[in-house]
């Protein structure tokens, strides 16, 4: 029994803020072991991501892909699925974006939604391998989908560097069409109209799962597989459901990617953008509305983080071990309750 | 027809599967050492490439690749007790906190590259470990070519093959870690220290697949380059599972991917993308988990926290 009137879940706040808190904490270390001043890297870091209106459209572009993946990991997790592989689709995606946005001639207001169509497409189906093998022969996911990022990545590397090569000394297709691009918002950054879609993505997310027959079976199934299956639920087929809408929102990452950012696909162009997904779903409480916040923290990261490099000796990297560790204490919830004296919950 | 036979099996590609397989080699017994005790490892790669890191710096400033060894054998192991300290005591996901470890190392080495040295990308050249002559082998012909003259570590690969499928098969170390990986609630009623041994065995895991990563900056090349792992933590990893998690097995695959790698070039001289034969191992351990080739099964425990009842 659900009780009607549920305190504020301040504890689901807390726990993602202190990891933060550590995160930064223990990044100052390396700050402080390279010979600078932690609040001044970090004031840096603030100020080239937050300070203006052109700052935060950037955060705001670094944010994008992340809030596609975030909320392909965070929408598997729900349904007990873990997807480490929304990096291969997100190359799947882009290059089935790519491919529409290079193959056709057609007015924009079909070209662009059938860009993005064929990358939610790309990413479903790529999903749909690992779903699959998991509903059908019980194979753990986990596995499959690091094997199918791999496999993603170098049927793209040879996709585009052997058929679809652009003709140029540098491994990329060419341009695609401008009826299938993004427009952007805010010149001269590259903020496009795709961050509304990541928007509108993260509520459709949140529909499906919290206000749908099948998002309540989805997360039955994610709670505990066996009762749903006793419950009269089919497990398998929500395995692939769930498997597959993952996918197309990782799929949505390179569409944004292709048809926002670089307008081509580059070999590898995607740096860590899956992976990183995982951490945003994590830092998210994976809940739609968590996935947004964790991609913007994220994207602030970034983006702030060629200045830092700049006018500090630290090097950029900083910003990619700052957000490992924000994995590790957000995955070490266990660490945290206990120094916090909260309450263990099971 | 001919031709292609005598492509496919010259002592020159063979002796080349060797080299390729030997970082592979080291990484997969860590990799089982791990998983045997219970502790899925998805970290092998950042401990590779933490092990190729230290590798290269500490040859650097001592000018003795071997000390460099040791060194990245310590940096694996390191890495191994935060994976340990995180899974182990603090119940964290394996999966989330192996893929957090491998962020960390892409992080924390060209950071520390970039710090040491002023560059992105390269480290500078240090001595590496020189090839040497068996003198039994060398003397024994056709397998000269493939095994006569090789990198120690190559040798050291094949040994600690046999060094660890003796331990876990014929020790009651061994035993023990099989049965916390399989059962640790029954593991701990009959006295064993569950905790210790995961956490000896990732620490282990941890130097081994650092050790893997020595091959590649101070034997197979001279310096340390960013991401120079390139993905054989998790080929390693497949090769974990092709080869059944036991040592034997993941030798047999590491060798038939390693074979797989040394072709690489000749193949696409007969039209075979590069690309089509890097697929290959993520391509059979998918078939190999699916069961089309005997089912492949891990540990029980493998990926569940023990928490103490």
């Amino acid at each position: 029994m659900q009780s009607k009137a549920k305190a504020f879940p301040w504890q689901e706040l807390l726990l993602p803020l202190v990891a933060v808190v550590l995160a930064l904490l223990v990044g100052s270390a390396f700050i402080l072991y390279v010979g600078e001043n932690p609040l001044k890297a970090y004031g840096i870091l603030f100020k080239e991501s937050l300070g203006s209106i052109r700052n935060i459209a950037t955060t705001l572009q670094r944010a994008t892909p992340l809030m596609f993946t975030g909320l392909a990991v965070a929408f598997a997790f729900r349904a007990g699925l873990f997807n480490i592989g929304a990096e291969g689709q997100l190359y799947m995606g882009a290059f089935c974006a790519v491919w529409v946005g290079i193959s056709f001639d057609l007015p924009r207001i079909i070209h662009l939604p059938l860009a993005i169509l064929a990358a939610m497409v790309g990413g479903a189906l790529w999903a749909s391998i690992a779903g699959y093998l998991k509903a059908k022969l019980g194979v753990h996911e986990v596995i499959n989908t690091i094997m199918l990022n791999f496999i993603a990545l170098f049927l793209t590397d040879w996709l585009v560097t052997g058929p679809f090569h652009g003709g140029s000394w540098v491994p990329e297709t060419v341009r695609i069409k401008p009826t299938a691009a993004f427009s952007r918002i805010y010149p001269p950054t590259r903020l496009t109209t795709a961050v509304y879609l990541a928007v509108a993505a993260a509520a459709v997310a949140y529909v499906i799962l919290w206000k749908t027959k099948r998002g309540y079976e989805l997360r039955a199934v994610g709670l505990n597989p066996h009762a749903a299956e006793y419950g009269g639920i089919n497990v398998a087929r929500n395995t692939l459901i769930a498997m597959a809408i993952s996918g197309a929102f990782a799929g949505l990452a390179g569409a944004e990617q292709i048809l926002g950012l670089h307008n081509r696909f580059i070999v590898r162009f995607s740096s860590d953008l899956g992976f990183m997904g995982i951490a945003v779903a994590l830092l998210g409480k994976n809940h739609p509305a968590g996935v947004l916040i964790a991609a913007v923290l994220f994207g602030a990261l970034q983006a702030g983080s060629a200045a830092m490099d700049r006018s500090t000796s630290v090097p950029r990297e900083l910003i990619t071990i700052i957000q490992a560790l924000i994995i590790f204490f957000v995955a070490a919830e266990f660490l945290i309750r206990r120094m916090l004296r909260l309450k263990e919950d099971a | 027809m001919g031709d292609i036979l005598a492509m496919l099996f010259n002592t020159t590609v063979f002796a080349a599967a060797f080299r390729m397989a030997t970082p592979l080699i080291f990484a997969a017994l860590g990799g089982i050492l791990s998983e045997r005790s219970g502790v899925v490892n998805i970290a092998l790669e950042g401990m590779m490439l933490t092990g190729s890191f230290t590798a290269m710096f500490v040859t650097y400033h001592t000018g003795m690749p071997w000390v460099g060894v040791l060194g990245a054998m310590a940096a694996g192991g390191l890495i191994g007790l935060l994976l340990a300290i995180f899974c182990v005591r603090y119940r964290a996901n394996q999966v989330v906190t192996g893929t957090a470890i491998n962020i960390f190392a892409g992080g924390l080495t060209v950071f520390l590259l970039r710090h040491f040295f002023q560059v992105a990308g390269t480290s500078p050249a240090v001595t590496v470990i020189p090839d040497i002559t068996l003198p039994v082998l060398s003397k024994i012909p056709w397998l000269d070519r493939i095994l006569g003259r090789q990198n120690p570590l190559v040798y050291l690969a094949l040994v600690a093959v046999f060094v660890v499928h003796v331990v876990i098969y014929k020790t009651p170390w061994g035993l023990r870690l099989r049965a916390v990986g399989e059962h640790p609630q029954a593991a701990d009623t009959v006295g064993i220290n569950v905790f210790r041994m995961r956490y000896t065995a990732v620490i282990l895991s941890g130097a081994l697949a650092g050790l893997g990563g020595t091959y590649l900056s101070i034997a197979h090349l001279s310096r340390f380059s960013e991401g120079m792992t390139a993905g054989r933590g998790f080929i390693a990893l497949a090769a974990v599972i092709f080869g059944k998690w036991t040592p034997l097995g993941a030798l047999g695959a590491c060798l038939f991917f390693g074979y797989g790698d040394a072709l690489q070039m000749r193949l696409q001289d007969i039209g075979i993308p590069t690309q089509f034969m890097n697929m290959l191992p993520y391509v059979l351990t998918m078939v190999a988990l699916a069961g089309f080739i005997g089912r492949a099964v891990g540990p029980k425990a493998a990926g569940q926290p023990y928490i103490k009842g």
